[in-house]
């Protein structure tokens, strides 16, 4: 899931001054899953922004707000309570964040900031585990990501600064290649270590992407 | 040199290498700054005994003086280079780049490493690169010796380099950064220089498991100056302390950085029988030099 954290609150109100009226926006998956843009963190948000003496006539939670399609007709049908706000805050991603924005002419803010793509560990853990490449080879690596989990993103082993399984850069950090080298020893699949991987292919992580599935694939659906 | 020909004269380093000689390097640092006299002088002092000086490349992620000048300094004074690339600042364009610049400067000497991160160095907002890492670094270079760029396109003049990298015999565990130097073999090194080593036994294990391979070890050697830098290395450098008895004599000497040249000397003297050669960090210990060889018999 996308992990996202709130910004500090003065941020945000700094970011709403002169918005008398606001609208607030979350989001019911990723978000919510980061206690970030929740149905609480948004009722929460509704009466921090009322205590400083804004009006917020409107907030909801969206299932995911990066839908644009279902976006667009719930923003339609509380078009009347946006056409009065003088912002729209969204607690979601940045994806949903611009998917408000192209929707409405309202002014958009974000209230949360996109840290990464990751794993809820367990209530609370939340842990970086993609790297977004483009090109993924989890088959060869024990199925933990060289890119994301090695700080310098190496693709063919440890660099020298790897110390008893720690990374050179924080010391409580894992070496990503110690633990892929741990997991597939454990697996019998070592071998597997030894193979040179060539440098990536970095056109394949142009940013902006955007892919559009045939008919065919929708049809399986 | 002849651009592109195999058969044309070679430097000193190259035909030791392959001569099988005992060979001697000593790394400098470029400075901080553009003042290279002093760095140049203590080349110079060591022109006789060094067949190679490794010119290092940003170390510790330290902005400093590119190795591509120094190198080419050390080039007019009829010294031999080893040109030190890291992939930390460098993308694959960067990277080929400066080894045909190098080439075409005649430097036909380098050492590849992943280099240390940013973080670590004086400029830690700086992006990292690492578009390659080391092995990719190898076969890119020999990827030109073949004629072609990384993308396939054809070279109009071919270098023709001498590849080393480094390995650590001290790493902990081992064996994982046995699978990289075996994969940097494959790539194609010719030598391997590596950390500072203090004692015997943990090298021979070392040189025993990777027997097999076709690389030549150039052991590093770091003589200590002060109880002070013992536990700067401890803390800051080394995978594994620096054994007790070792410090235990610098912290007791008189002189410390007599006692860590002898220390080295002995330890040179007691290896230099089945090592192909030794690689000398000398930080700051560079006029000292001449002793330690002296007392070490090479």
């Amino acid at each position: 899931m996308i992990i996202s954290q709130q910004k500090l609150l003065p941020d945000i109100l700094q970011s709403l001054d002169g918005s008398d009226v606001v609208v607030i926006i979350g989001c019911g998956t990723c978000a919510t899953q980061c206690h970030a843009g929740g149905e609480e963190e948004v009722q929460d948000m509704k009466r921090e922004l009322e205590g400083v003496g804004k009006a917020v006539p409107l907030s909801f939670v969206l299932e995911s707000v990066c839908t644009t399609q279902k976006t667009k007709k719930e923003l339609t049908k509380k078009s009347t309570f946006i056409e009065e706000a003088d912002a729209i805050l969204v607690m979601s991603c940045g994806v949903g964040v611009q998917t408000v924005a192209e929707l409405t002419e309202k002014p958009v803010f974000p209230a949360l900031d996109t840290l990464f793509i990751g794993s809820l560990r367990r209530v609370g853990h939340y842990e970086e585990l993609c790297a977004l490449c483009g090109q993924c080879i989890l088959e060869y690596t024990g199925g933990i990501c060289a890119i994301n989990q090695c700080s310098k993103g190496l693709l063919n082993g440890p660099c020298g600064g790897s110390k008893q399984g720690k990374c050179e850069i924080i010391d409580d950090r894992d070496c990503g290649w110690y633990l892929i080298y741990e997991r597939l020893k454990q697996r019998g699949k070592l071998y597997l270590m030894e193979m040179i991987h060539q440098p990536q292919d970095f056109s394949k992580g142009q940013h902006p992407q955007k892919i559009t599935l045939g008919r065919e694939m929708l049809k399986k659906k | 040199m002849t651009v592109g020909d195999p058969e044309g004269p070679k430097g000193r380093f190259r035909n030791k290498l392959r001569e099988k000689d005992l060979i001697v390097t000593v790394e400098l640092s470029p400075p901080k700054g553009t003042a290279t006299e002093e760095i140049l002088l203590h080349a110079d002092l060591l022109r006789e005994k060094v067949d190679a000086f490794n010119v290092t490349d940003n170390q510790r992620a330290i902005m400093r003086m590119s190795p591509l000048a120094l190198s080419h300094l050390l080039k007019e004074r009829g010294l031999e280079p080893i040109l030190q690339l890291t992939c930390r600042d460098r993308n694959r364009l960067a990277l080929q780049s400066e080894l045909l610049s190098a080439y075409a400067l005649g430097i036909e000497n380098f050492c590849f490493m992943t280099g240390d991160h940013p973080l670590l160095g004086d400029h830690p907002t700086g992006k990292p690169v690492y578009d390659c890492d080391s092995v990719q670094l190898i076969s890119l270079a020999r990827g030109l010796e073949r004629g072609e760029d990384f993308a396939g396109r054809k070279l109009s003049g071919v270098p023709s380099f001498v590849i080393g990298a480094v390995a650590n015999p001290l790493a902990e565990p081992l064996e994982p950064q046995l699978i990289k130097l075996r994969k940097k073999v494959a790539a194609g090194i010719e030598f391997i220089q590596t950390q500072p080593i203090f004692d015997q036994e943990p090298l021979e294990k070392f040189l025993e498991m990777t027997s097999g391979l076709n690389v030549r070890f150039l052991i590093g050697i770091t003589p200590l100056k002060s109880a002070r830098m013992v536990e700067f290395m401890n803390h800051k450098i080394l995978v594994k302390p620096i054994p007790m008895a070792v410090a235990e004599r610098i912290n007791k000497a008189k002189d410390p950085v007599r006692e860590g040249i002898t220390i080295a000397a002995e330890l040179m003297a007691k290896i230099k029988s089945y090592v192909s050669g030794f690689h000398i960090m000398p930080i700051g210990l560079e006029r000292e030099l001449p002793e330690l060889f002296e007392q070490a018999g090479i």
